[in-house]
């Protein structure tokens, strides 16, 4: 029974695939929201970060693209395996019980293109400011340049944006509670000594990044953090 | 005990659907398919069409029996194929659904009675070892520790029945091939081929229309044989290891 399908046209090679793009996204994520939790730290800190970040041009681009193309690797090859698994099972069960699966493993398909959609209204919201819901984050000063931490919270202090950002924390640390417990078992890490440290691994940075990405929007909603 | 059996009726090259059976005076020490066997006998006396499903040795090593009731594979016993599930574990006066294997890769041939060709399939794909025929080798010329054993013993163990493409949320059959493709990995007898056969064993398993693995878990917790995740995880080491390495 040789036959030629390549390694990526296999649904073992796209999960591999799957988990590889997935913890690039993941690890930007991380660093990500570590950097925008500098909005405690005040304007100065988040202000100069920002700066940082727009000055290293080259460095801005290779993390873009790389992070563009994760994407878009990981949802084709989501989008695939998805449809392969709906097409194994055409005639449904009348009466079907589940024992172990979760809520979020069950929920990938629908919450991996929400976190999708939401990710291009991030874009627009914060990035070029075309969803921004107060024009006055939007505002440059007399150099010409976005304050990064103003833009931040009158983008929070609208309810409807922070609502969207919270539900979308929430769905994200869902993805990642059986997505990084998902993807060390896909790529083939296991151990018998260190299983259980699988599935801590992922709850804790389920968690830790769903909970950072709301302490935000939620701390601006409070007032908390206010604009100067 | 008494049952209300909906049974899955399927005539070959037709559309199947739910019956209703009563099930009376059913000994609580009646097996699953012995229960099947007594309403088949009054079935037939009332010249109706016996149910048809699949079975064999009856003592859970075959791997012949197996349908979906109540939503679980072989039933809601654990670890346990549905010829060792006996009617104390239903609550008398229940309503039970029996149900055929739902996937693609097996077809329903007859009622409860699915094709479990695309297993064999994967089996011919690489599940084997290339071995002379002749004299029986001796027992202990290939030495392997008690570990290793016990490790390929464990997989060893799977009957394929199918019951965790059942069970699995996207009728995936990685537990089953990745128990295949593990007990010849973990023994030194399995290692000139070890390759090829995870590269064939995925392929054939591609090809045969099952889902794709997307660690649900649902397959271990169903497998009447306690086969392990894990293995699924060896697969995709397998896998990749002998793609990396390019060898078809
Ligand atoms: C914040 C962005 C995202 C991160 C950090 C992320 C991360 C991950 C990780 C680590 C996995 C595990 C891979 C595996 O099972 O081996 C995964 C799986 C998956 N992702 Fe994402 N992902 C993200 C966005 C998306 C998007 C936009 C989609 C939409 C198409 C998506 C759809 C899926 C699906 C369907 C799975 C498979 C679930 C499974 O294997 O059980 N993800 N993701
Ligand atoms: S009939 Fe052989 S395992 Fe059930």
């Amino acid at each position: 029974m040789a036959n030629n399908m390549t390694f990526l046209e296999t649904s073992v090679g796209k999960k591999v695939l799957m988990a590889a793009t997935g913890f690039i996204i993941f690890g930007f994520v991380v660093v990500h929201i570590l950097g925008n939790l500098q909005l405690f730290l005040g304007p100065e800190a988040l202000n100069q970060y920002a700066a940082f970040l727009q000055a290293s041009g080259p460095i801005k681009w290779t993390v873009r693209i790389v992070l563009a193309a994760s994407v878009l690797a990981h949802i084709v090859s989501a989008v695939m395996v998805t449809l392969q698994n709906w097409r194994a099972r055409p005639q449904k069960y009348a009466v079907k019980r589940y024992q172990e699966t979760t809520y979020a493993a069950r929920t990938m398909w629908l919450g991996g293109p929400i976190i999708g959609l939401f990710v291009v209204y991030h874009l627009l919201h914060f990035t070029t400011g075309h969803c921004h819901p107060v024009k006055a984050g939007f505002i440059p000063d007399s150099n010409g340049v976005i304050n990064v931490y103003n833009n931040v919270i009158f983008g929070f202090q609208d309810t409807v944006a922070s609502g969207v950002y919270i539900f979308t924390m929430v769905l994200i640390g869902l993805h990642l509670y059986h997505g990084l417990w998902s993807m060390m078992q896909s790529v083939g890490l296991n151990h018998p000594k260190y299983n259980h440290w699988r599935k801590a691994f992922a709850v804790l940075f389920a968690l830790l990044i769903a909970t950072a990405g709301i302490s935000l929007p939620v701390s601006v909603l409070l007032g908390l953090v206010t604009p100067v | 005990m008494n049952f209300t059996l909906k049974v899955w009726r399927q005539k070959p090259g037709e559309k199947g659907k739910i019956v209703t059976y009563d099930a009376k005076e059913i000994s609580s020490d009646a097996s699953f398919l012995e229960m099947l066997d007594i309403v088949n006998e009054r079935l037939v006396i009332e010249g109706e069409e016996a149910i048809a499903f699949d079975h064999d040795c009856r003592e859970g090593i075959c791997g012949m029996c197996g349908c979906v009731v109540n939503g679980y594979a072989h039933g809601h016993q654990e670890g346990t194929t549905l010829c060792q599930l006996h009617m104390r574990a239903f609550e008398d006066g229940s309503v039970i659904y029996v149900e055929p294997w739902r996937s693609r890769a097996f077809p329903v041939l007859k009622d409860l009675v699915v094709d479990r060709s695309a297993f064999d399939a994967i089996i011919t794909a690489g599940g084997y070892i290339s071995i002379r025929t002749g004299s029986a080798p001796d027992g202990n010329a290939i030495a392997v520790s008690k570990e290793t054993a016990d490790a390929a013993m464990d997989v060893a163990e799977c009957i394929g029945c199918g019951a965790c493409v059942a069970a699995c949320p996207n009728a995936s059959a990685m537990l089953f091939t990745s128990a295949k493709i593990s007990q010849l990995a973990l023994l030194p007898q399995g290692q000139p081929e070890r390759m090829t056969r995870a590269q064939r064993m995925v392929r054939a398993m591609e090809v045969a229309g099952f889902g794709a693995c997307t660690n649900h878990g649902e397959c271990e917790a169903a497998c009447p044989k306690e086969i392990k995740l894990d293995n699924i995880a060896r697969l995709n080491r397998e896998f990749i290891g002998a793609s990396v390495k390019k060898q078809a």
